[in-house]
C-alpha cells in the first residue's frame, strides 16, 4: 500500500527532479544542440586553420577599419566594440529578468527595450563589417595555384594595386551573351588586367610582392624585387578585390568561407534573437506576464540570448584573437 | 526555486548584497577581461611568442581567458549557478565532452593534411 502511494507520488507526474519547468530545461536542451553545432563550425575553421597553417591571413591585418575613422589603421577595435554591446545587452536582458522576479512590469519593459537596441546595434555593426570585408582593400593577385599575392613598399606597408597599376595595350571585352555564346555568361571583369598589374609594378621600382607564406616571425614573406616581377609574370593569374565565396584578396579563400559562414550563422542567431525579443516586449506591455501571474518566458528568452552573447565571445577568440 | 539566487562569485571571495548588484560585478569583471584580450592582441608581446604544447602562450592565454568569460556568462547571466546539480552536469558536462571530442579529431586530422602538403607528396603552389 504505501509503496503504491510513493509510486504514485514519484511516477504520477507534476515531479519536477530538476527543480526546472519544462520550457526552461528544453531552452537548454536546445543550447546544447546549437553550441554543438557552432563548435562543429569552428571545429571546421580550426581543420581549414591547422590545414594550411603556414599560410593563414593574419585578422590584425584583415579588419582595420572603424567606421568614420578612414585611413586609420584600427585593428580589432571595432570588433572590441561589438563585443562589448553584446554583453551590455546581455546585462540588461539578465535585469529585465530580475526585474520580472520581482514582478516589476515597468522595469522589464525599459530593460527588454535597451536589449533590443543592443542587439541592432550589433547586427548593423555586423553588416558594416560584412560590406567592408566584401569590398576590400588593397586589392591583390591570385595565382594559378590558387595563391594570393599581395604588394608592398620596400618599408613593409601595404601598397593598393590601384595606386600602381598602369594602363597598358589592349582591351579586355567582357563576354556577354548577346556578343558571343548565347548560352555562356561571364561575371564582371576585374578591374585591372595583368598586363595593368604588371607594367605598374615594372615602373614601379619600390613596390615589392608579399607572399601568404608565413616566417619565422610570424609576418608574411616579402620576396626580392627580380623575385616579384618574376612571380607576377610567370604566376599571376587575375586581379582580386574583396572577398567573396570564389576569391578573397586576404589570403586562402576558405578563410573567407568561413567568415561568412560562422558570422553569418551567428548574425541571423541574433536576428531571430531580436526578433524574439520584440515578440516577448509587446507581451510584456500588453500586461501578458502580468496576468499569467509569472515572467518565466522572459527568463526562457534570456537564456537564448545569453547563449548568443556566449557564441560570440568564441567567434571573436578564434576569428580575431587567435 | 528561481528567486533564491547564489550571490557569491570568486569561491565565495567576492559577496553581493542583491542579484542585481552581482549583475554589475560581472560585467565589470567581463569587461576588464575583455580589456585584457583586445590590449594583448593589440599589443602581442614578445615573451609570450614562445611555443607551449604546439601553440603559442598567448594563443592559449586567449583561449583560457575565453572560457573563463562562458564560464561566468552561463553561471551568472544564464542562472546556471542556480540550477539543481542534475541539470548543470547534463548541460554541460555532455557539450564539453562532445566539443573537446570533435575539435580533437579535426584538429589531428587538419596537421595530418598540412604534413602532407609541406612534405611536398601534393603541390599546391604551381
Amino acid at each position: 500500500m504505501s509503496t503504491a502511494v510513493a509510486e504514485g507520488k514519484t511516477w504520477g507526474g507534476g515531479n519536477q527532479p530538476l527543480k526546472a519547468s519544462y520550457g526552461k530545461m528544453m531552452m537548454w536542451f536546445f543550447i546544447v544542440s546549437d553550441a554543438l553545432t557552432f563548435s562543429g563550425f569552428l571545429a571546421a575553421y580550426g581543420f581549414s586553420r591547422f590545414k594550411f597553417i603556414d599560410a593563414w591571413p593574419i585578422a590584425d591585418e584583415v579588419f582595420t577599419h572603424f567606421p568614420f575613422l578612414h585611413g586609420v589603421d584600427a585593428p580589432m577595435y571595432y570588433v572590441a566594440f561589438m563585443t562589448f554591446v553584446l554583453i551590455m545587452s546581455s546585462v540588461t536582458m539578465v535585469l529585465a529578468v530580475d526585474a520580472g522576479h520581482h514582478m516589476n512590469k515597468a522595469k522589464v519593459t525599459l530593460y527588454m527595450f535597451l536589449t533590443i537596441i543592443g542587439g541592432l546595434i550589433f547586427v548593423g555593426s555586423q553588416a558594416w563589417e560584412w560590406n567592408t570585408f566584401i569590398k576590400g582593400d588593397y586589392g591583390a593577385v591570385q595565382t594559378k595555384g590558387g595563391n594570393i599575392l599581395q604588394f608592398v613598399d620596400t618599408d613593409g606597408h601595404r601598397v593598393a594595386v590601384r595606386d600602381f597599376a598602369m594602363n597598358a595595350h589592349g582591351e579586355r571585352v567582357q563576354h556577354e551573351r548577346k556578343n558571343g555564346l548565347w548560352f555562356v555568361d561571364e561575371g564582371a571583369l576585374p578591374t585591372y588586367t595583368m598586363d595593368e598589374v604588371i607594367h605598374g609594378l615594372q615602373a614601379n621600382k619600390d613596390i615589392l610582392v608579399r607572399t601568404q607564406i608565413l616566417n619565422e616571425e610570424g609576418e608574411k614573406t616579402v620576396l626580392s624585387r627580380e623575385e616579384s616581377i618574376h612571380q607576377i609574370m610567370k604566376n599571376g593569374k587575375v586581379y582580386v578585390e574583396g572577398a567573396n565565396l570564389h576569391v578573397n584578396e586576404y589570403g586562402s579563400p576558405l578563410f573567407a568561407d568561413f567568415f561568412f559562414f560562422i558570422t553569418g550563422f551567428h548574425g541571423f542567431h541574433v536576428f531571430s534573437g531580436v526578433v524574439i525579443n520584440i515578440i516577448i516586449f509587446f507581451n510584456v506591455v500588453l500586461g501578458t506576464y502580468e496576468r499569467r501571474g509569472s515572467y518565466e518566458m522572459v527568463e526562457k528568452v534570456g537564456l537564448y540570448w545569453h547563449f548568443v552573447d556566449l557564441v560570440w565571445v568564441f567567434v571573436f577568440t578564434f576569428f580575431y584573437l587567435v | 526555486m528561481a528567486h533564491e539566487h547564489k550571490l557569491a562569485i570568486f569561491q565565495g571571495l567576492l559577496k553581493f548584497k542583491s542579484n542585481t548588484q552581482k549583475i554589475w560585478g560581472v560585467l565589470i569583471f567581463l569587461t576588464i577581461v575583455t580589456i585584457i584580450e583586445v590590449a594583448l592582441g593589440i599589443f602581442k608581446p614578445e615573451s609570450l611568442m614562445a611555443k607551449f604544447l604546439g601553440m603559442k602562450i598567448l594563443n592559449w592565454i586567449f583561449i583560457i581567458l575565453t572560457i573563463v568569460k562562458a564560464y561566468y556568462i552561463t553561471w551568472d547571466f544564464m542562472h546556471m549557478r542556480d540550477e539543481t546539480k542534475g541539470l548543470r552536469r547534463a548541460v554541460v558536462w555532455t557539450a564539453i565532452f562532445l566539443i573537446l571530442y570533435l575539435i580533437f579529431i579535426l584538429l589531428q586530422e587538419g596537421g595530418y593534411v598540412f604534413e602532407v602538403y609541406d612534405n611536398g607528396y601534393i603541390k599546391r603552389d604551381f
